[in-house]
């Protein structure tokens, strides 16, 4: 029975340890333990887990924890539905609450059948390069070089490239996450509610003419916009004209309906809509190369 | 041609000093390196850009409709690292407005209209005793003349001359290298202003008080050393060195190494090993206009390239357009690039209406059929062969780092130093791939940048 001499200790030691340390993770159970709101989890269930960060916290849990906390109201998800939303309310017994839906909005509307080119880019193929290639080869050095950097950024898939290289944002899939405003190294995509119906679709800060020779949809600063509309609303500042949009309540379609070029639109129901004296655009081909 | 296949052939090249790594790009200077400079002829218009150098832009002190004289100032400096701006022509300003750059985005000029019938003499400057100026008003003289790095980068001049107290300057390093392909803007400038550049010399070693100068230039390159040689003062502070003809030897890390074999340390300025580094072309232009009290209104700009019939070396006011250059100088019209600078580090131009700006020392047409194409357009994927290894100059793994930028890693390019790269192009130039790797870190650097600061 040599070796039972042998194994016995052995076992017994393993016992003893085991024993040990189930004591110390039992009291280390009890004494460490931090309270934390079941709540928390149940409300991360509801979420969507995009973690895109649209709602200003890091991340799903991270909102579920506020809204618990009652520091936000759940429709500060701009992910789930409203219906989803309402769930997350009636669980934890808030209301709520009032949220707008937002959405990444293109200030340009220079689409290669409108816009001019004064030179080809054949470099990498994202503008974020092109910018710095001599600012890639558009005539209006404020406008969208069309070569994607926001569809590719779009976690979402609500952001697709045109057949005139612009990009068009689906209202419905768009979270307002920001991530196309930051891939945009022309700041062109902002953040708008869409009670901002009017809408200014360029950025191009060159005098009248010159901006017309660069794009025909661009706005010239004529100023029509400005005087047809309320007071203070719009300003033609620097060359283009500029909506405040802490007047929006004032906001009609009546200046977008003598702007010569459509720069400035009304946007509603997810159809743009452009003045009646805005010239047509027709032409569906790319405008020819002008040095 | 020929005298380029002698200095290749020449056993006593091996002797002169360089630095290790970098490319042979093919030279190309033949075309243009006999010319003489010549003026050329002044624009309608003349666009001049506030901001012309590194640092701030200028701010304008004239106002539409105002009558200016050749050599006046027009704009003040906008603090330290800013430089005021002459008028290049006598006219009338026409008003202040966007006009292209050639990095892309639009930025404030002053329009200048050119009267046609001025004789554009300089009236503007009288003569003064720079020997019997003090270090502080030599480089405050400076400041005032607008002078920024000819050379391509445009940093202010009087910034480099005014280190930190600490370091000690003992050497001027005087860099007349100009290793990029097709340029020959300061092998001219050291053949026809050789006493200008001398005088230049000696003021910028009284302004930084160094015993030495060292006037280094390429081997491909021996007349301008032999006639600068001529030019040289008795006492021998200053004098000429050739060096490798190699690309990037133009680079001021590359030609401290290979001149006075002092190693710049990484993020520092050359001051911090007691050396200050010029170009010839600012060097030139500080001995022809301190005396005078004087401001930079041209600068001599190499056009070159098969797109373009009358090439040369050409004495261009600031501001002039680019448009106007290339159509006096017979350009065909289409060009598949156009660079401003050099081929290796300069900029494609988008627009023909860039122009000409204090840092631009060459202007380069390329059509489609000179260019040796690659059989499918576009990059193709990285086989780690180790050329850009090899060619860096600066002793970074080009291969690695490309393959962080494709993968937006970003901030991890910080531990292959993405910082110490200068963008010389050479990985570019030798990657069989084809790979853009200097456009890559440009990118990298700029989104690198902004990722810190949004950590911040």
């Amino acid at each position: 029975m040599d070796l039972m001499n042998q194994v016995t200790p052995a076992v017994l030691f393993m016992a003893a340890l085991g024993i040990l340390l189930a004591t110390v993770i039992a009291v280390a159970v009890r004494r460490l333990y931090v309270y934390e709101d079941p709540r928390i989890d149940e409300v991360e269930e509801m979420l969507p887990a995009a973690n895109c960060g649209a709602c200003g916290y890091p991340g799903c849990r991270a909102f579920a924890e506020a809204t618990v906390k009652g520091e936000v109201p759940p429709s500060k998800c701009s992910v789930n539905t409203a219906e989803d939303n309402q769930l997350i309310a009636d669980y934890l017994g808030v209301s709520v609450g009032e949220s707008e839906k937002i959405v990444a909005r293109l200030a340009c509307a220079g689409g290669t059948h409108v816009a001019r080119m004064r030179a080809r880019y054949a470099g990498l193929n994202t503008c974020a390069a092109a910018v710095m290639a001599g600012g890639g080869g558009k005539a209006c050095a404020w406008g969208c070089l069309g070569l994607g950097d926001c569809d590719t950024s779009c976690t979402f898939d609500a952001i697709h490239m045109n057949e005139f290289g612009l990009p068009v944002v689906d209202e419905d899939k768009c979270t307002a996450c920001n991530d196309c405003v930051v891939a945009c190294p022309l700041d062109l995509f902002s953040l708008q509610p869409i009670s901002h119906k009017l809408w200014v679709a360029c950025k191009n800060l060159e005098e009248g003419e010159q901006a017309l020779a660069e794009c025909e949809v661009a706005c010239n600063a004529c100023g029509r916009c400005s005087v047809d509309a309320p007071e203070g609303l719009i300003e033609i500042r620097n060359n283009l004209a500029v909506i405040d949009y802490s007047r929006n309540h004032l906001a009609t379609p009546v200046p977008i309906q003598r702007c010569p070029t459509g720069a400035i639109v009304w946007i509603e129901n997810k159809k743009t809509i452009k003045g009646a004296e805005a010239k047509r655009i027709i032409r569906k081909t790319p405008l020819p190369l002008q040095t | 041609m020929s005298s380029g296949l002698i200095t290749k052939l020449n056993p006593a090249r091996l002797f002169r000093p360089t630095f290790s790594h970098g490319v042979h790009p093919e030279e190309n200077k033949h075309f243009t390196s006999g010319k003489p400079i010549e003026r050329h002829a002044f624009p309608p218009e003349l666009n001049l850009l506030l901001s012309q150098n590194a640092g701030k832009p200028s701010v304008p002190i004239v106002h539409a409709g105002q009558e200016v004289v050749r050599g006046e100032p027009i704009a003040r400096a906008d603090g330290f690292m800013s430089v005021p701006l002459h008028a290049p022509a006598t006219g009338v300003i026409k008003r202040i407005d966007l006009v292209p750059t050639a990095k892309g985005p639009r930025k404030p000029a002053i329009i200048l209209k050119v009267y046609p019938g001025e004789s554009q003499e300089i009236l503007y400057g009288a003569p003064r005793d720079v020997d019997s100026m003090s270090p502080g008003e030599i480089i405050q003289a400076i400041q005032d003349a607008g002078l920024v790095g000819l050379g391509g980068a445009a940093f202010p001049t009087h910034v480099k001359l005014s280190p930190p107290p600490e370091h000690k300057v003992d050497t001027i390093l005087i860099n007349g290298c100009e290793c990029e392909p097709y340029l020959t803007t300061d092998h001219r400038i050291m053949i026809e202003q050789a006493d200008d550049l001398v005088r230049g010399t000696q003021i910028i070693m009284r302004a930084m008080g160094a015993e030495r100068a060292i006037i280094g230039t390429e081997d491909n390159k021996p007349d301008a050393a032999r006639t600068l040689s001529r030019a040289l003062p008795a006492d021998g502070s200053i004098s000429v060195k050739m060096v490798r003809t190699k690309y990037p030897q133009g680079a001021e890390k590359m030609l401290a190494k290979a001149l006075v074999n002092r190693e710049i340390p990484s993020g520092n300025y050359p001051s911090s090993v007691g050396m200050g580094v010029f170009n010839v072309a600012t060097t030139s232009q500080i001995g022809a206009l301190i005396p005078w009290r004087r401001g930079v209104i041209e600068r001599v700009v190499t056009v070159t390239g098969a797109g373009i019939e009358k090439r040369g070396n050409f004495l261009v006011p600031i501001g002039t357009p680019l448009r106007f250059i290339l159509e006096r100088l017979g350009y065909k019209g289409s060009a598949k690039y156009l660079i401003m600078g050099g081929p290796m580090m300069g900029d494609t131009v988008a627009s023909l209406d860039v122009p000409i700006t204090k840092g631009c020392g060459g202007i380069v047409v390329f059509r489609p059929e000179d260019l040796q194409q690659r059989n499918g357009e576009g990059e193709l994927p990285c086989i780690s062969c180790g050329k850009c290894v090899d060619a860096c100059p600066m002793h970074l793994n080009p291969c690695q780092l490309g393959k962080l930028a494709r993968k937006g890693r970003y901030l991890e390019m910080d531990e292959y130093h993405l910082f110490d790269c200068f963008e010389c192009g050479c990985c570019h130039y030798v990657c069989p791939s084809g790979i853009p790797l200097v456009q890559y870190f440009r990118i990298s650097k700029l989104m690198n940048r902004e990722l810190k600061a949004a950590g911040k």
